[in-house]
Order: structure tokens, then sequence, then C-alpha cells
């Protein structure tokens, strides 16, 4: 069966402990954790934890089947990934230089990403988007000259 | 009513109807210890935190009740790691108190700090810190509902120091809302007409079942199931005691140290109903030709234990009681019935590999054979005794040559394959029934592994006895270095062990000794009559080896009668 991106929702009790339990359950069985987010919902006593990890979907449904029985586990979902919103956030330092300036600038434009911070030598900006645009950023950027990057973890609904 | 984080421990325990606890003292917990002290809660004191943790296990595993241990924190809790694990594989409801450092302290790596939850989380149902003396009671109440809950499991309660010494109003604990409500595990109504539908169509159908039926205390519906379909029924090892093992449609366990019927039961079955087992690798042989011919039903109360190993054609999470109350009914309403003639063929053809290959066919000569000592065991005590074993050729031949009638009165340890479990487990049993005959069946090696609980023994007058068939070498070790590993017995001989007969006296207990085979019966006869901790030791042939054997990573098809087929 096909391995690729799958994401995987879990509402669980706002408790500690309970990321390392299912930390645990991924690592225990062998599957690789490839992103993880996770923040309180709407009640500040459930939490949601979304992760994507790479496998077929049989793989899916043993993890499923292995966190539901965690006892602080309210829900856990697959998401398909047709019919699912996803999103992650990057935070990009680009250098800056006489020549690059007008080439960031464009491509800020062209991904409406939001200029964070912008000094002599590089610049800070944000953009949020699905993986693919996400990747088109960054290929983009990566020529110009990327100094630092972080990513969220995949945010999903 | 204002108490102490101890007296909450023991009223608490008191409610969940705990009738002992089997521990070992130190500095975290002796606030607890001065409590039991003072009130004279039973309290069985063990010589090391591994046999209470296996104390707590087979007091579980033979009373179906939930096994209590406590020990301090740091070195107490982690010796405690291996009995945990054990009873986690294998299903057993049991709560663990660990002591803990006082909380300013955790996390400095204070004296005698381990981060037990952190240890234990991958081997434990669930597991709590207390951090507040107002959720004693509450986390208590939890741990039990969560570890005899559902599948049963361990459930570890860590305590540190100055939360028992505060103190809280206390609430009756029957007030107290828990954070879990009972789930239901009841079959899934057409999935359970789809099964019936392919058991009524089967020729060649064949029950296999595990420890769940145990677990969920199905016994008696597995029997009148097996007895309406006329399916004959193998078990894992966890599952010895599910049906009689003298009943006409047994046919003893399955997998890598199998009956050879069983083996070719499951090779040529056109339907497997399996119920509360979770297809081990030591039950399945190489998984890609297991039941090949057979559709498969898998009726089991974990969702996670379906499809994991072996993917079933009708998957139907349920307990097995419910399950097979269910299926009983429908077939009454149905007036279901066999077609004969079809179960004649298939009943016939085990028959035929019954006799190909049965049990008593080991050869006897001038030195004591092991599975003879068993066999003889068995007829002594009427097969009416809780046998308790440890791991290795001792357990497989147990498991092979003494037929269990009974649910609760084979404990082994199944998953973890833990030796020294057996002793410490038939301390834990003995304690649960004082008037029944428990017997750890053990190796020269694995007896050596908690021997020290010899003392507890001795010390409660627990009439446990060993049997240990002693040759000199951790003999299952020294089976596959035979047969697989060209006779280089690398680390495998142990013939210098202690004198067990002068070692049993010196712990106060009654040693025997056999050497010859016509001694086997009665230094049995004498150590059974003796109301004491007795322990037997029965010199048997070195080389001895455990078959039928099915090589590993080999199909079930391929099951070997004796070692020359092997090489
Ligand atoms: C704690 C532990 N360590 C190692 C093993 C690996 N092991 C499995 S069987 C065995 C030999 C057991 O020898 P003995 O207790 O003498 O029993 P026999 O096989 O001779 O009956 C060993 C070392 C184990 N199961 N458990």
């Amino acid at each position: 069966m096909e391995r690729k991106d799958q994401t995987i929702t879990f509402l669980v009790n706002n408790k500690p402990d309970v990321l390392a339990r299912i930390a645990g359950v991924f690592s225990a069985r062998s599957f690789n954790i490839e992103s993880i987010s996770a923040n309180i919902t709407m009640n500040p006593e459930i939490t949601k934890i979304i992760i994507v990890t790479r496998g077929d979907t049989a793989t899916v449904t043993k993890i499923k089947n292995q966190t539901k029985k965690l006892v602080d586990i309210l829900e856990v979902s697959h998401l398909k990934e047709k019919s699912s919103l996803q999103r992650e956030m990057i935070l990009v330092k680009v250098k800056l230089t006489n020549e690059n300036r007008g080439k960031v600038m464009e491509i800020i434009k062209d991904y409406n990403c939001r200029l964070i911070t912008l000094e002599a030598n590089h610049c800070v900006l944000e953009a949020t988007g699905n993986k693919n645009e996400v990747k088109n950023i960054l290929k983009r950027l990566e020529r110009l000259g990327i100094e630092d990057l972080s990513r969220s973890g995949i945010l999903a609904l | 009513m204002k108490l102490k984080g101890p007296q909450i421990f023991t009223k608490t325990l008191r409610e969940e109807g705990v009738e002992i606890i089997f521990g070992f003292p130190g500095g975290a917990v002796l606030d607890i210890y001065d409590q039991i002290y003072k009130e004279n809660f039973p309290h069985i004191l063990v010589r090391h935190e591994q046999g209470a943790a296996h104390a707590a296990d087979g007091y579980a595993r033979s009373s179906g009740k939930v096994g209590v241990c406590l020990v301090t924190s740091g070195p107490g809790a982690t010796n405690t790691v291996t009995g945990i694990a054990t009873a986690y594989m294998d299903s057993v409801p049991m709560v663990i108190f660990t002591g803990q450092v006082t909380s300013p302290t955790i996390g400095t790596d204070a004296f005698q700090e381990a981060d037990i939850t952190g240890i234990t989380r991958p081997c434990t149902k669930h597991n709590f810190l207390v951090r507040n003396i107002e959720d004693l009671a509450k986390t208590i109440k939890e741990a039990f509902y969560i570890a005899r809950s559902g599948r049963p499991g361990p459930v570890l309660v860590d305590l540190p120091k100055d939360i028992m010494q505060s103190e809280t109003e206390y609430k009756e604990s029957n007030s107290l809302k828990l954070s879990f409500t009972e789930p239901k595990y009841l079959p899934d109504a057409k999935q359970l007409q789809q099964a019936l539908e392919l058991i009524k169509k089967a020729k060649r159908p064949l029950l296999l079942v595990g420890g769940g039926i145990i677990l969920g205390r199905a016994t008696n519906e597995l029997k009148e199931f097996a007895e309406k379909t006329k399916i004959p029924v193998t078990a894992t090892l966890m599952g010895l005691g599910a049906f009689p093992g003298t009943h006409p449609l047994w046919l003893g366990m399955p997998g890598m140290h199998g009956t050879y019927y069983a083996n070719m039961a499951i090779c040529n079955c056109d339907l497997m109903i399996t119920i509360g087992t979770r297809f081990s690798d030591r039950v399945t042989g190489k998984t890609s030709t297991f039941a090949s011919n057979a559709k498969i039903i898998h009726i089991d109360i974990d969702a996670a234990s379906i499809n994991k190993n072996v993917l079933a054609d009708i998957p139907i999470i349920s307990d097995a009681k419910s399950a097979l109350q269910e299926m009983n009914q429908s077939l009454d309403q149905d007036h279901f019935a066999v077609n004969e003639e079809e179960n004649k063929k298939w009943l016939d053809q085990i028959a035929e590999w019954k006799a190909y290959a049965p049990l008593t066919s080991y050869s006897e000569g001038d030195k004591i054979k092991p599975q003879k000592v068993i066999e003889t065991l068995y007829k002594l005590t009427k097969g009416e005794a809780i046998i308790a074993t440890e791991v290795g050729q001792n357990q497989m031949w147990s498991a092979l040559y003494y037929h269990f009638d009974y649910p609760n009165t084979f404990l082994s340890s199944g998953g973890l394959g833990t030796m020294g479990y057996g002793f410490p487990a038939a301390i834990g049993a003995q304690v649960a029934f004082p008037d029944k005959t428990v017997v750890d069946i053990a190796g020269d090696g694995s007896i050596q592994m908690n021997i020290q609980e010899l003392a507890t023994a001795v010390n409660y007058k627990l009439p446990v006895k060993i049997v240990i068939l002693n040759n000199g070498y951790l003999g299952m070790v020294r089976q596959w270095q035979e047969l697989f590993y060209e006779k280089r017995y690398s680390h495998s001989d142990i013939s210098q062990i202690p004198d067990f007969v002068k070692l049993a006296e010196a712990y106060g207990a009654v040693g025997l000794r056999a050497t010859k085979p016509e001694e086997v019966e009665p230094t049995l006869k004498k150590g059974l009559n003796i109301p004491n901790t007795v322990v037997m030791d029965f010199h048997v042939e070195r080389e001895e080896g455990v078959f039928p054997m099915v090589k590993p990573g080999t199909s079930l098809s391929e099951t070997k009668l004796k070692k020359e087929e092997l090489s």
C-alpha cells in the first residue's frame, strides 16, 4: 500500500504527560512523527494535537487503535487529504543584498507573505500556506539566501 | 473529617476490597508503612520488589482480583519494572504504589529519586503522579477502575512523600465522580450474524482462544459454544485452562512448541474463530502461511489487537463473554445442528493426527525425563493444583503435559517470558488460596532469579511446592544452541549450581532430591504431602529437548517431532 503523509488529530485532556504518552506509542511501535502541533481548543481543558506521520492507511488504523486506548485521549481522527484543510506557517530570515532585494519583495507580494522585520542586511518574513505553497516559497527564497528558518507543525481542520 | 495521606490510602484500598498488599518498605513510604502497622493492614513482606510485583500478579491471575503492591521510591520502584512489564504483556489487573521523593525535590536528582512514571509509561495501562492530597482518593479509585476495566492491565500510582504527609477533608470515595465511564464492549449485531453464517457453512472449523476467555470469565460460554457446534478447540499458552484440557474436542496448545495436531488443524481448517488472543508470533509461526486456507473471525475486546498481526475477515470488537453468549443464543434460536458427515470427517482427520504424533511419544531411559515429572505431578494432584511456571523448557513442558481443566490455574509469563516469575507468582496464588496445592515448575536457571523469596514463603508458612527440573543448563537456550548453533553451548552451562536441598534447608524450607526415574513418584508424593514450603530437585536428562517444535520464521506446517528433523 502507498506510503504517504497522513494527518491524525487527537483531542486529549489538557494534562501533563499526555503528549509523552502519544509520542511513546509512536516510538514504541516504530512510527515516525514528521510534524506535530498542539494547543488548547475552545475548551481550555481539552488540547488538540495534530500529528503528521508517513505510512499507509493500515499504519493509520494501527496508530488510531493503539492511541485510543490511552486514558486521556478523547478522540482520534484521520484527516483525509482531499476533504481537509492543511496549513503551516514559516518564519524565514532572508539575506538582503542590492541584487536580491527586488526579488525578495516580489516573492513577498506573490505569496502574500508578511514582512515582520526589515534591516539593512536581512529581513524576516512570515508565510502560511499548504504544503505545496510553502515548498514553493522556500524554493524561491533558497536561491536568494536563507539565513534561518522555523516551520510550525501542520495545522489542519 | 480531616485525614492524612496514609489514612486515605488504607481507607480507599479497603473500599476497593483490597485484602492484601505485597510490598517492601523504604524511606519514601515509611508513613504508609506506619499506618499499615497501626491498622494491622494485611501485608506480605517480600525480599525483593520484583517478587512483590510477581506475587501481586500471581494473586491477580489466580483469584481474578486486582493485585496490589507497595514499594519505595527509586530502586524500590525500578525493581518492580520487570514485574510490571510482565503483567502488562499478559493483561493482568494490578495496581502498583510507589513512593516518591517530596514534590519540591522531584527533578533535582534527589536521593532515591527515579522518574518512575516516565520509566513505566510504555509498560503500564496508565500511571499517575499524585500532585495534591485532594486528588489522592480519586486517583486510587481511578487506578483500580482502569486496572480492571476493558482489557485489564497494571496501573502505577506514584506518591510523593510530602503529599502523603499532608491532610485533607476526606469524602467517602463512593461519592467521588470518576473521569471515566464504563465502556461497553458488546459485539456488533451485523458482524456477529455474518460470523454465524460462516460458522454454519464451515466444513473444517477451529476455535483458537487466548487469555481473553479467562480474563473475560467466559469459559462456560466457550464450552457451551464448542459443544453446540462440535468445533475443536486449541488455546494459546495464556488460554490454557480456558477449555478443559481433558475434553474430547481439546487439541492442546498450538505454535512453536504446540502439539502436532493443533498445528495441523490450524493449517487445514477452513474457518478459524479466534477469541481473546493477540496472535503472538510464538503462535502463528510465519504469518503469511498462517491458517492460509481459512477465513478468520477475530473477536477481541481490544480493537488494537485485531488486524495487528493477522488480518481478520470478520473483526468483532467485544468482550469474550458477551460475544459467546449472543452466538450461543442465536444458535439456539436457529436450532443449529452441525452437518454430521462433514464434522465427522474433520474430527476423524484430527484423530488421525493425534494418533500419529501423540504427546506421550517421548522415550524413557535410565535418566529422569522432565515430561514424566510433570505427568506424574498431574496424576498425583488430579489436575487440581495451581501451576506457576518459570520460563524455558520447564514452561513448555508444563503447558504440554499438565492438562489444565480449570481457568486461573496456569500462571506463566507468556508475553514477556520472564524468568523468575513463577516462584513469587506461586506465592501470590498461595496467599489467595491457602488451602490449594500451588506448585512452581522451575528450571534450575530461573529459580535462581528470585530464590530469595524462599524466605517470604517460609516466613508466612506458605506451603508452595517448587519442582525444579534440574538439567544443569539454561535448557531452552541450550536447545536453540544445539539446533541452530551447531552445539556451541555459549554460556548456557550452569552446572555450577547450589545444592538446592541444602539451600531450601538454609531458608527453613524442606528440600528433597530425586536422581532416578523410580524416585520421581515417591518424591513428588512426599513433597506434596509436607505442609511446608518444599523444594524438590529433580535431576533430569540433561539434553532433553522440547518437541514438537516449529523452527522460528517457518510455517506451522513444518512442525518437527524430533531434533533429527530440525537440523
Ligand atoms: C529474565 C530473563 N533472562 C533471560 C531469558 C532468556 N531465556 C529464556 S529461556 C532461558 C533458559 C532458562 O533456563 P532454566 O531456567 O534452567 O529452564 P529450562 O529451560 O532448563 O527448563 C533463558 C536464559 C529470559 N526468558 N528471561
